[in-house]
């Protein structure tokens, strides 16, 4: 058969295409439950960090058991509502109309002390950025966070997903001393802002770090009305 | 292993590097070499890509048709990485994690095509792959050069461990800002085949 010829061509696109559609299907098909499962613990491990803890792939699950205490759904007045809080992503949330919006909160319990855990997410330079963070039971103090991200810059804007970056986070404050909520700043290093607690952000990773400000502004602030319902 | 293989798998780590002779990947080296981990991890990936893809290619290379060559190579080098994420996110989360925006540039790596169109095409399968092997390691030895550097004086740091003593910085030194930027990952890249080209005079264009 003539290796050049128009039939020989479209026959072997058309095989060659078939075949690798399939090897990705199967390959997709077999390893998705094993991944989702993966996905699963290193939200887990996420959550943890954002409490100070340090976890492995292994203990992940137990320590998530031991320390937190209540996983529950806030509505956009800050009241308790039904539903499932660990699948619950601000990512399909936040392209609901807002009243609708079902905000995640998870209690945990550190060395006698309630925390809460409250999930945030944004957008970064190249893609998606999200984390969590936990503050003491005055709903006002961060006790810590954790920021992930997609495909931000390695060595820049990836820097976020380091301790370095989120250990700054430790004791600032979400409201100003007359309790409005004014967020926490993230500003290039060296600056300083008035009338709000700031952090440093990431040298080399300006947009990382103002998409992190924004996050932290849009869905700490969605929690808002839960966080002004003091005990 | 005979003299030929020899010079196949050798000669891409000096005098065929694949970035300071070749002039290709560039561009990836001034995206991931701002801080050493990354480059490595870069480095290795590609070199497990290059050296698969060039295999598979030369295992096929006498039933593809000219004239849709190119998108064959595509369509191979594509698939590679696409089950080499999978089965990392499946088994090795963590190394998945810190390969993810990595994948799509490994893909896009002229160092990739390059060699699948220069060597694979017209050489046998063993062969093709101590090319990618030797080739991917050319381009890593680059790469963890310059994020040597870059690193260690743009955040005084090398693998994230502190290598400038706390007195450095307290006597007036000042991390280096330009280094993190990607034009001084071309600057450096530029000294290295500097000192490369003075050191082989085969290489010095007359």
């Amino acid at each position: 058969m003539n290796k050049e010829g128009n039939t020989y061509t479209l026959i072997y696109s058309v095989v060659i295409v078939v075949l690798v559609a399939l090897l990705l299907a199967v390959t997709s098909q077999v390893l998705r439950p094993k991944q989702a499962q993966n996905e699963a613990i290193d939200k887990i491990r996420r959550m943890l960090t954002a409490i100070n803890l340090s976890s492995t792939n292994s203990n992940a699950e137990q320590l998530y058991k031991e320390y937190i205490t209540d996983a529950y759904l806030v509505d956009a007045q800050g009241n308790r509502t039904e539903g499932e809080a660990f699948d619950t992503e601000p990512e399909t949330e936040l392209a609901k109309p807002k009243a609708e919006r079902k905000y995640p909160v998870f209690e945990a319990v550190v060395d006698g002390n309630k925390k809460y855990i409250l999930s945030m997410r944004g957008a970064g330079l190249w893609g998606p950025i999200w984390g969590f963070i936990s503050l003491d039971d005055d709903k006002d103090t961060v006790f810590g966070a954790s920021f992930s991200h997609e495909g931000e810059t390695p060595g820049l804007g990836a820097e976020i997903e380091k301790q370095e970056f989120s250990r700054e986070f430790i004791g600032k404050k979400f409201f100003d001393k007359d309790g409005n909520f004014v967020s926490i700043a993230v500003v290039k290093a060296g600056k300083t802002v008035q009338e709000q607690d700031y952090v440093d952000g990431i040298s080399g990773g300006t947009i990382t770090s103002q998409g992190v400000n924004a996050m932290l502004k849009a869905s700490i602030g969605a929690y808002e009305p839960f966080l002004k319902i003091k005990q | 292993m005979n003299e030929k293989n020899k010079a196949i798998l050798f000669n891409p780590l000096s005098k065929d590097n694949p970035v300071t002779v070749q002039m290709l990947g560039i561009c990836s080296a001034l995206a991931v070499t701002s801080k050493l981990e990354p480059a490595v991890i870069m480095a290795i990936s590609v070199t497990a890509v290059i050296a698969f893809s060039n295999l598979i290619i030369s295992l096929i290379r006498n039933s593809v048709p000219g004239r849709i060559r190119i998108i064959v190579q595509l369509l191979v080098v594509a698939a590679l990485v696409t089950v080499i994420n999978e089965i990392l996110k499946a088994f090795a989360y963590d190394v998945s994690k810190q390969l993810s925006v990595f994948i799509g540039l490994i893909i896009t790596n002229c160092i990739v095509m390059g060699r699948l169109e220069a060597f694979a095409l017209g050489n046998k399968p063993w062969p093709s792959f101590l090319d990618g092997i030797g080739n991917g390691v050319g381009y890593g030895l680059i790469l963890v050069i310059v994020g040597f550097f870059r690193e260690l004086f743009g955040s005084g740091t090398l693998w994230g461990f502190r290598i400038i003593p706390e007195s450095f910085y307290e006597a007036g030194y000042a991390n280096n800002g330009l280094m993190i930027l990607p034009p001084m990952a071309l600057i450096l890249v530029a000294c290295i085949i500097w000192i490369h080209r003075s050191k082989d005079k085969n290489l010095q264009e007359k």
